[in-house]
């Protein structure tokens, strides 16, 4: 099966401010995006399994048509760039979103 | 009379990051109105506004500002820096005056320079704090207490459109414009709201822009923006990139929280129901934004303080014996540091980052494949350097001994990189205030000058 990552044409975490993360999938057309919304896999209770998160931290789960885009925001995994830093830009935290099933 | 169209050439996305002159020269053959380059960013941590570190060299800066005055000059076109060495503080931003003044001295050139700051008196903040007029930036920002503001080391704040319309209002044209903090797009939506664009649009097109030619495929740096009464285009001066339709949107969309509603100093972008048209294969044409003004105007202030000093040691193990009993050797080194130093372990924090297992991802790492190698960091963060450096070695000592289960390779547990071995790395800061104040007046807190230099 595929999944996001042969399919999207961007999907990327970084930074929203010092105390949040975003992350965002884009696919290349409508097609693609409407598909993939519909096949319901990417879920806010995924997201909190995933992202350790409870529901009410996830601030935003929304979808852009004008984009083809999903947006996600979260808290931070730890404040920016202080003790215990592993990721000052917040740019390597959307590996699981690339493994998401992409329906056939 | 209105202008039909009002056109900016953004050099860079990042002040000092370095551009080809080439397609900036290129750009202003299309005779924009104005220039505006940002040089703010929180994105590479608080340590540059607790402890006054820009966020690249002077020299650096000096070499772009000098290039872009001069031209600016010349062609008679305002050149706007915002942001100043990115925190945007006053002494960067006096800093940038005097290498504005220097390029001045060097090239003979007379500048009218605009100067608007962005530091905010802390006396303010505790005052409009008792009036409940000061609240966190986001749901995973604490209330601010008196304490964050009197351990910031300089608070400054994101100014919105209106400082920069009012110093064009009262004092006329600069050549020169440089600002203290600044939300990214303001100066660009303030020009072009001045001469009477619709706010929606100019603030999205400043959004994009500001990050010049990022939102390019493949990204480049130089873009010219042409705003108009109901649209605006965004084109790559380096023909190489390409503005499509879907690379502006996801750039609309890009370290945002939320993907249509854009909030800033005064109000929201609503970009719910923009449209992103393709009018040649290099040009992108956006419509449909909306600004929706707030009922009170706020503007979001950031700060930093250090909170303690830092050490680290990098470590690499190839050993398989070693690395299938990782967890269970650097707990038990954690124990020993503990029992050896009990009062300095409990002012300190011990942090191993084990690259090759989940060095980036740390707990939220959703695979369990270990790799063939791991590089192990020991950070150890304590009140003093002396105390982290103790227990950092302390650490590093243990490991490089400890008689993990099943060790045959007695020699030593790990390969070390580096000397020092134990790496000081001064001071550790966090960001402490990252909060929305109200204003009474959009200028309040952002004072401004004007000086003749030649």
């Amino acid at each position: 099966m595929r999944t996001v990552m042969d399919v999207a044409k961007i999907v990327r975490s970084k930074n929203s401010g010092p105390f949040e993360i975003t992350m965002d999938i884009i696919f290349k057309n409508s097609e693609d995006y409407h598909r993939f919304l519909e096949s319901h896999v990417l879920t806010k209770e995924w997201i909190c399994r995933t992202y350790h998160v409870t529901p009410e931290q996830v601030y935003c789960l929304e979808k852009y048509d004008a984009a083809n885009a999903i947006k996600i925001t979260l808290p931070r995994p730890r404040a920016q760039g202080t003790i215990g830093e592993t990721d000052m830009h917040a740019a390597q935290q959307h590996v699981p979103l690339l493994y998401l099933p992409f329906p056939d | 009379m209105q202008k039909d169209a009002f056109k900016v050439l953004v050099p860079t996305g990042m002040l000092g990051y370095g551009f080809p002159e080439k397609w900036f020269l290129e750009g202003l053959k299309r005779n924009p109105d104005m220039i505006s380059v940002d040089s703010g960013s929180t994105d590479s941590g608080p340590q540059k506004l607790a402890l006054g570190e820009m966020t690249c060299s002077k020299e650096a800066y000096y070499k772009e500002i000098r290039f872009l005055v001069t031209e600016g000059k010349k062609h008679h076109i305002p050149v706007f820096i915002s942001s100043a060495g990115g925190d945007g503080t006053n002494g960067h931003v006096d800093l940038f005056v005097d290498l504005a003044k220097q390029a001045a001295a060097e090239t003979g050139l007379k500048l009218r320079i605009g100067v608007i700051y962005a530091d905010i008196d802390k006396n303010l903040i505790l005052q409009r704090m008792k009036e409940g007029r000061v609240k966190p930036c986001g749901g995973n920002v604490p209330e601010l207490t008196e304490k964050d503001v009197h351990d910031a080391v300089e608070v400054v704040a994101q100014m919105g459109s209106e400082p920069y319309a009012r110093l064009w209002d009262r004092e006329g044209y600069c050549d020169v414009v440089i600002s203290g903090r600044s939300y990214d797009p303001s100066p660009m939506a303030a020009m072009a709201i001045h001469e009477g664009f619709d706010p929606g649009l100019a603030w999205h097109m400043a959004k994009i822009a500001e990050c010049g030619a990022m939102c390019a495929e493949p990204m480049c740096k130089t873009l010219l923006v042409t705003l108009k009464k109901d649209c605006f285009y965004l084109e790559s001066m380096d023909p190489a990139g390409y503005c499509r339709t879907y690379s502006v949107a996801a750039h609309t969309l890009y370290e945002k929280s939320h993907p249509y509603l854009l909030k800033g100093p005064g109000g929201t972008l609503n970009l719910k129901d923009c449209v992103f048209e393709q009018v040649s294969d290099r040009v992108c044409r956006v419509s449909g934004s909306r600004f929706i003004p707030d009922k009170k105007y706020t503007v979001k202030m950031e700060a930093a303080c250090p909170v303690g000093y830092r050490s680290i040691c990098v470590c690499g193990t190839r050993d398989p014996i070693m690395i299938e009993h990782i967890d269970s050797t650097l707990k038990s080194v954690r124990n020993m540091v503990k029992e050896t130093f009990p009062e300095e372990y409990a002012q300190s924090q011990l942090i191993y980052h084990v690259y090759g297992k989940n060095g980036v991802m740390g707990e939220l790492e959703f695979t369990h494949q270990v790799a063939h190698e791991l590089c192990i960091i020991i950070e150890v963060a304590s009140p003093t350097q002396e105390m982290a450096r103790i227990l950092c070695n302390k650490a590093r000592t243990t490991l490089l001994h400890f008689p993990y289960e099943g060790r045959i390779a007695t020699g030593a547990n790990i390969g070390l990189p580096f000397t020092p071995l134990e790496i000081p790395l001064g001071k550790v800061c966090k960001f402490n205030i990252y909060h929305l104040m109200e204003l009474n007046d959009p200028c309040e807190v952002f004072p401004y000058k004007v000086m003749e230099v030649e």
